[in-house]
């Protein structure tokens, strides 16, 4: 059974479409067929992260207005044979699409995947609208500061009004050299105040910067933050990963973080 | 030594926290500023019948508090009331 999941967070710039494309890509390196789909019309980015803008011929409204077939707009990754980019509209805006139709066409791409995955633009506008309509699931993404918090709060009452089964927390940029300083609030402090079920911990790691620079996402490395997504992709299949090993990481972190000093 | 620091000082994350938790109260309960004067000027109205009270002083938000049964905390309307005089009904 397939299972359409929405990567949103309220805020800008808390790592939603780099999450997008790392749990996408672990969760096709665990051989499952996979379809990313860029809601963000109007800022087009996904497509960059994925390294794959030089692919481009239609797009999500292309699909929507009926100018093509889902197939044709569909990008097959670099690596992976069963994953697969929607990218969205760069010269369009966020009204070119309304919510009935995304959820058709979510629908309609159950049929040949397992996965897909939605990268929700910020804010609580249409665009958002738009990405939700036919989620069964969402993952909300925050980093440890208040505003982002603030946001993600809002976003998971939004979520729960319309009814998504299933939301769960990734806490992203996490630095453990400040958190035990108590100069950045913890995991635990962040899912007491959001009260909803954590899925995830992403270190803050520069290779991720680099992995973006190359257009590669790091899942699959051995990169902290890879790993970290690696895990995600196996809770998300409903893998048991306990978060005991939470701490055993953490102070690997502490102890990488204390290396770049 | 850095531990009794740790717990010595109100560090930012702490403060961080604490803010998160007052203003995401107020936001979920989705009072407005109006909607919290006319519960202020409602409160002013009952209460006086009873005593005379400074309604210039009066405040009111809603806030976190422990709850009395479990270990969870719960939202609450705080309310501060200066009262200038009693009535002498209360001697009845």
């Amino acid at each position: 059974m397939s299972e359409v999941i929405v990567i949103t967070s309220g805020k800008g710039g808390v790592g939603k479409t780099t999450t997008t494309a790392n749990v996408g890509t672990g969760l096709a390196q665990l051989n499952k067929k996979v379809v990313l789909i860029d809601t963000d019309i109007g800022l087009r980015n996904l497509d960059v992260v994925m390294g794959l803008e030089n692919r481009i011929v239609y797009n999500l409204v292309d699909v929507v207005e009926g100018n093509c077939r889902i197939k044709q707009a569909l990008i097959k990754d670099k690596k992976y044979p069963d994953l697969a980019l929607l990218p969205s509209a760069q010269t369009r805006d966020k009204t070119s699409v309304t919510p009935e139709q995304m959820k058709k066409l979510t629908d309609e791409l159950r049929e040949e995947f397992d996965y897909i995955l939605l990268d929700c633009p910020a804010g609580i506008e249409q665009g958002f609208q738009n990405a939700i309509a036919g989620a069964d699931r969402a993952l909300v993404v925050t980093t440890p500061e208040v505003s982002a918090i603030r946001d993600a709060d809002r976003i998971i009452g939004l979520l729960e009004a319309h009814e998504i089964k299933q939301t769960q927390l990734i806490v992203n940029r996490l630095r453990m050299d400040m958190v035990k300083r108590g100069d950045m609030m913890t995991v635990d402090d962040v899912c007491e105040i959001l009260a909803i079920k954590l899925i995830g911990v992403v270190p803050d790691d520069e290779q991720i910067v680099i992995s973006t620079n190359q257009g590669e996402p790091l899942v699959g490395t051995d990169a902290m933050a890879g790993r970290a997504y690696a895990n995600i992709c196996k809770r998300l299949l409903g893998e048991e990963v306990p978060f005991l090993d939470l701490d055993k990481k953490e102070n690997v972190f502490t102890k990488l973080a204390s290396l770049f000093k | 030594m850095a531990l009794a620091d740790f717990f010595k000082k109100k560090n930012s994350g702490d403060v961080a926290k604490d803010r998160l938790k007052f203003v995401l109260v107020s936001d979920r309960a989705n009072c407005s500023p109006e909607v919290m004067e006319k519960i202020k000027n409602d409160i002013i109205n009952v209460i006086s019948k009873y005593m005379e009270i400074d309604a210039e002083g009066l405040d009111i938000q809603i806030t976190q508090t422990e709850s009395e049964n479990n270990n969870g905390s719960v939202p609450a309307l705080y309310a501060n009331i200066p009262i200038k005089e009693l009535h002498h009904s209360s001697g009845r």
